[in-house]
């Protein structure tokens, strides 16, 4: 019965256990086939190249942009693609399937520098960002962290002064992906009463800077950089109307989080194909390494979680689309599918023995990507007490 | 510049293909389905033709339910409508019978041209083209690797056997088998699926196209499908040169008989 009904419609291309595929519409199916395809023709070939480098692969953005993977999530009428939750979020897993860097990139010009123009910005600036944004023309970044303030973003230093004209801004930003090849920084500052406000900070202006930061081990095919404001004056035009208190920020990182629960399973799939090919053709003790049990409980593990993770993430969408989604829920799916799909990376690597720690394979890039993702975006502890004060009403951290 | 392009649903090569009880076909439970590699490579110069001269981009398969798939991919990647041929009475047609399936579906629009890759993967016949163009009149050249359009006619290179190639003129309407590699095919972009569900797919029947049980039945039958028995086996002789000169000899005299 069910082998009937996969075969008439489509059915997404790669891991699907659960035949998941029956619960996708055809269009939320093409957008994976598109991203798959992509992937494998123009990422997989110059990902780990650029990864022993440490270079973003700038080559890339032109043709993410003609396809729509920049600010997909939003309307067409902003020259985007309008895609539903569930579309984009099979983007998101398609391209971390390919890097982490490479889907970090179109998070945070998606989720963290449209969507907050998008959602807080005027018609205006919307007009003037978003189809430039989409086209790839306009690269965007989110300052948000700062040296001293992680994980409690309320405690912010970064100041914007009230000016006769506009304001003025000072302070540093820090871990700021994009950062220099970004053309404009949606920043987040307190006002003189304390309350966090949000602004369009554009490259070149007087007073504003960035260096990037070298020696990551982690995300080397992304861009991190240091943004330094040291007095730059800010045109009235350039704030965020919308944006009052830490609710701004927060609102935009539940849309990149909401993604991150999406994408980390892809660099689950990667890992877990990764593993069982392998595993198929490493002969030790005369037969393949696959039919070990230990090797077997592995490959198990890794593609129950990969099909809970997955179920997970397409009901989020769902709720999404129906404006039903809680953020408590996107801590639980941030929390849960990095979480796996950092375990299925160091099982992989297990798996590969001595192979697993080389760039021959994608496994030890995806490992060492997944702590990045684990940390950004809300540590895991983050939203485990996120989710304990949700469940209990009491707050852990504050 | 209107253009039909022919496309087929076939198995993923990728598959695994395990033949079925009677011997006639494989299981297709189990299968993943694509659209046939070089119909891709029809469907993009198709493409790139309306992109440069305007019209139309007319989609058309002919298979069970499943094979829409394939005309959602291609209206998703920029054709403008697609025709789909699905009737019972289409099941395993022979390429005859498809091509007067197809030439009566495509008399009655007058498209300039109308292409097809150069075989199907499945069954690897490469007929349909030639025997549709004749059904319908029109000239028709195969295994296309370049295309130019001109007024009234369309300049072509093709390949032929051992690195040769030859240059050709067709009038104009006529039909093209396209070779692979002829073009760079195209992903559907985000914005093109989602147009694709507002484009319209229309389903045809045997009877809505006025065809009779003669005109289908197949002229040409599957006999046996069957995996090639292994009937050549490599022995590898062991020993010290004498030795497997010996054991060859005793070999080609008393198994091979040739000595
Ligand atoms: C590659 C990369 C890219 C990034 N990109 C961006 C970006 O584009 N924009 C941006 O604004 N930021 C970005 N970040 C920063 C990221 O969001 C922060 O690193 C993250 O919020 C954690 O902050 P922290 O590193 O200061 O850790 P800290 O907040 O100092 O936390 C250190 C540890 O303490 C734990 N901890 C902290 N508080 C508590 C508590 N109350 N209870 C229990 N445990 C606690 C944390 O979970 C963590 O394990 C990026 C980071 C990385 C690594």
């Amino acid at each position: 019965m069910n082998m009937k009904v996969r075969q008439m419609g489509m059915t997404v291309r790669g891991l699907d256990y659960a035949n998941i595929s029956i619960l996708l519409t055809d269009e939320e199916i093409l957008v994976q086939h598109t991203t798959r395809d992509f992937v494998e023709a123009e990422v997989l070939p110059v990902i780990t190249k650029h990864h022993r480098q440490a270079t973003f692969p700038h080559e890339l953005v032109s043709e993410m942009a003609a396809l729509g993977f920049l600010g997909s999530n939003l309307p067409a009428q902003y020259g985007c693609a309008n895609l539903n939750s569930v579309a984009h979020g099979l983007l998101c897993q398609e391209l971390e399937r390919g890097d982490s860097a490479v889907r970090s990139f179109v998070s945070v010009q998606t989720s963290l520098a449209m969507y907050p123009i998008y959602a807080l910005g005027s018609e205006e600036q919307k007009r003037k960002w978003l189809p430039a944004m989409a086209r790839g023309e306009v690269i965007g970044c989110f300052g948000l962290t700062e040296p001293d303030v992680g994980s409690n973003p309320q405690a912010i230093k970064t100041r914007a002064t009230k000016t006769e004209r506009g304001w003025r801004l000072s302070g540093t930003k820090m871990w700021i992906t994009n950062g220099s090849i970004a053309d404009i920084a949606i920043v987040w500052a307190k006002d003189d009463g304390d309350i966090i406000r949000g602004f369009i900070i554009e490259k070149g202006w007087d007073g504003f800077s960035t260096t990037d930061m070298h020696g990551k081990f982690s995300l080397r095919a992304s861009v991190t950089s240091e943004l330094i404001f040291d007095e730059v004056h800010v045109p009235e035009q350039s704030q965020l109307p919308k944006a009052e208190g830490l609710a701004g920020p927060l609102q935009c990182l539940n849309q990149a989080r909401y993604g991150i629960a999406w994408g980390s399973i892809g660099a689950a799939m990667a890992c877990y194909e990764a593993a069982l090919k392998y595993a198929g053709e490493r002969i030790q003790f005369g037969k393949p390494i696959a039919s070990f049990q230990l090797t077997q409980e592995k490959l198990v593990w890794m593609l129950s979680e990969i099909t809970k993770a997955q179920l997970l993430a397409l009901q989020l969408g769902r709720l999404k689309d129906r404006e039903l989604l809680r953020h408590q829920l996107v801590s639980l799916a941030k929390r849960n599918n990095v979480w796996m799909a950092r375990e299925c990376a160091r099982l992989s690597r297990e798996i590969h023995g001595a192979n697993g720690i080389i760039d021959d394979y994608p496994v030890m890039r995806h490992l060492m990507n997944l702590e990045s993702v684990y940390t950004y975006e809300g540590t895991h502890e983050m939203h485990t007490l996120i989710m304990g004060e949700d469940i209990t009403g009491i707050s852990a951290f504050e | 510049m209107n253009i039909c392009v022919l496309l087929k649903q076939v198995p993923d090569q990728g598959s695994v293909f395990t033949i079925d009880s009677d011997e006639t076909w494989v299981q297709e439970d189990n299968l993943v389905f694509t659209t046939n590699e070089s119909d891709n490579y029809a469907l993009e110069e198709a493409l790139l033709m309306k992109a440069s001269k305007g019209g139309e981009v007319v989609v058309c398969t002919l298979g069970p339910d499943r094979a829409s798939q394939t005309l959602k991919d291609a209206l998703a990647k920029g054709a403008d409508r697609a025709l789909f041929l699905r009737d019972d009475a289409f099941d395993r047609l022979d390429s005859l019978g498809a091509a007067r399936a197809f030439a009566a579906a495509l008399r009655d629009d007058s498209f300039d041209l109308i292409l097809c890759g150069l075989q199907a993967d499945d069954t690897g016949e490469g007929q349909l083209g030639p025997m549709l163009a004749e059904q319908l009149s029109l000239p028709h050249v195969t295994l296309v690797v370049q295309t130019e359009l001109l007024d009234g006619c369309i300049k072509i290179k093709q390949e032929l056997e051992g690195g040769w190639f030859r240059h050709l003129e067709a009038d104009l309407p006529a039909l093209l088998t396209i070779q692979s590699g002829i073009n760079k095919p195209r992903y559907a972009s985000l914005k093109g699926i989602m147009a694709m569900k507002r484009k319209e797919i229309k389903q045809v029947s045997a009877a809505d196209l006025s065809l009779t049980t003669g005109d289908l039945t197949p002229h040409q039958i599957l006999k046996r499908l069957y995996v090639p028995a292994k009937t050549k086996e490599t022995q590898f002789l062991e020993g010290s040169p004498d030795e497997v000169v010996a054991q060859l000899v005793e070999k080609l005299a008393n198994e091979a008989k040739v000595l």
